[in-house]
């Protein structure tokens, strides 16, 4: 086939990986998403089942199983041929059970905390350690002001040394870039170890 | 960024009955998708041109052609369509069916990390 005929195509379509942007209700998911995605964040309806889920995660829940969650998320192109996806994970505490679709596929997370009041993000924490999903911690400061130091949110929030706590401004850009930056080198880190082993 | 969705809607749970009856009605009562291949991220693109003798598609499913004459991801098409996606799944599983677009499954992130892939992220996302 002549190469004029191919030029018109669709080009081939890219890789595609997301991350998820978790915590609970109202630390700044929306926001992070928004300040490093290439798009305005845009927002989608999907049907999440409890499929799979411990007996006891149950509790509280009588028949039904599949709710419909509004989901945010968000674009970055890495090169022509990868695009990195983010998606808001839905941040009410009654719905985060449903994460496990959503995490599905995920190379891993960032539970962002707001530091006013770091327990709305407890059940997030909790979800990505148990099921042994790799994560990051950022706390948003909102003020743009860390009252804290990282050390001592670690222990308010029980955190074991592995996971990475970073400072950020989910207003800010370049803050939310680092923050991705961390998760990635953590990756990095945990493969090269894996590797190491083999 | 005025077009950010308020905290306030971001769950619609409960009965679907009332406000979903015309993105169903637009896949012929089915509810559930037939293929479980078209995850968020998965990218799909119209077959051009279409494969000889194709019927005229639907214009719901037209929608979506029009939509992925270039690769775009099923949580886009949604969005962009304004769609649930499980029913833009269901018309996509239609569409494949009937050879109108091809589907790429996201990149495989379980089991051995690829060093070279997280690299290559990382570096992107350094140079934001
Ligand atoms: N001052 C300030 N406001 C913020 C910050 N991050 C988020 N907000 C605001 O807090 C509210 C909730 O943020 P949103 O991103 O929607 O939270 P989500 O529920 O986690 O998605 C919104 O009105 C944001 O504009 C921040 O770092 N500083
Ligand atoms: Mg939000």
């Amino acid at each position: 086939m002549p190469a004029s005929d191919t030029a018109v195509r669709a080009p081939a379509p890219p890789d595609t990986l997301k991350i998820l942007i978790a915590g609970g209700f109202g630390v700044g998911k929306t926001t992070l998403v928004g300040s490093v995605s290439e798009i305005a964040p845009l927002r989608t309806e999907e049907s999440l089942t409890a499929a799979g889920l411990d007996v006891d995660d149950l509790d509280g829940i009588e028949e039904k199983r599949t709710t419909t969650v509004a989901l945010d998320f968000g674009r970055i192109t890495i090169s022509d041929d990868l695009v990195l996806y983010l998606f808001g994970t839905p941040g009410q505490q009654r719905f985060w059970f449903m994460w496990n679709d959503l995490a599905l596929g995920a190379l891993g997370a960032v539970v962002l905390v707001d530091v006013r009041r770091p327990k709305v993000s407890f059940a997030a924490i909790d979800f990505f350690e148990r099921r042994r999903i790799p994560f990051v911690v950022a706390v948003n400061g909102f003020h743009g002001e860390h009252p804290y130091p990282v050390e001592d949110i670690r222990d308010a929030l029980a955190l074991p040394e592995h996971v990475p706590v970073v400072l950020c401004d989910a207003r800010e850009r370049e803050s939310c870039r680092d923050v991705l930056v961390v998760l990635l080198d953590q990756l990095i880190a945990s493969a090269e170890r894996t590797e190491a082993r083999v | 960024m005025s077009s950010r969705p308020s905290a306030a809607s971001e769950v619609s749970g409960g009965d679907p009955a009332g406000r979903l009856v015309r993105p169903f009605t637009l896949t012929g009562g089915r509810t559930r998708p037939s293929r479980a291949d078209f995850t968020l991220i998965t990218t799909v693109t119209a077959v051009d041109p279409p494969p000889a003798g194709a019927a005229r598609p639907q214009p719901e499913h037209l929608r979506i052609l029009r939509h992925c004459a270039r690769p775009v991801a099923v949580a886009e098409l949604a969005a962009h369509l304004d769609l649930p996606v499980s029913v833009i799944v269901i018309m996509l599983c239609d569409l494949l069916e009937a050879g109108r677009i091809t589907a790429r499954p996201p990149r495989e992130v379980s089991g051995v990390p690829d060093l070279e892939l997280l690299q290559k992220v990382r570096d992107g996302l350094a140079r934001l």
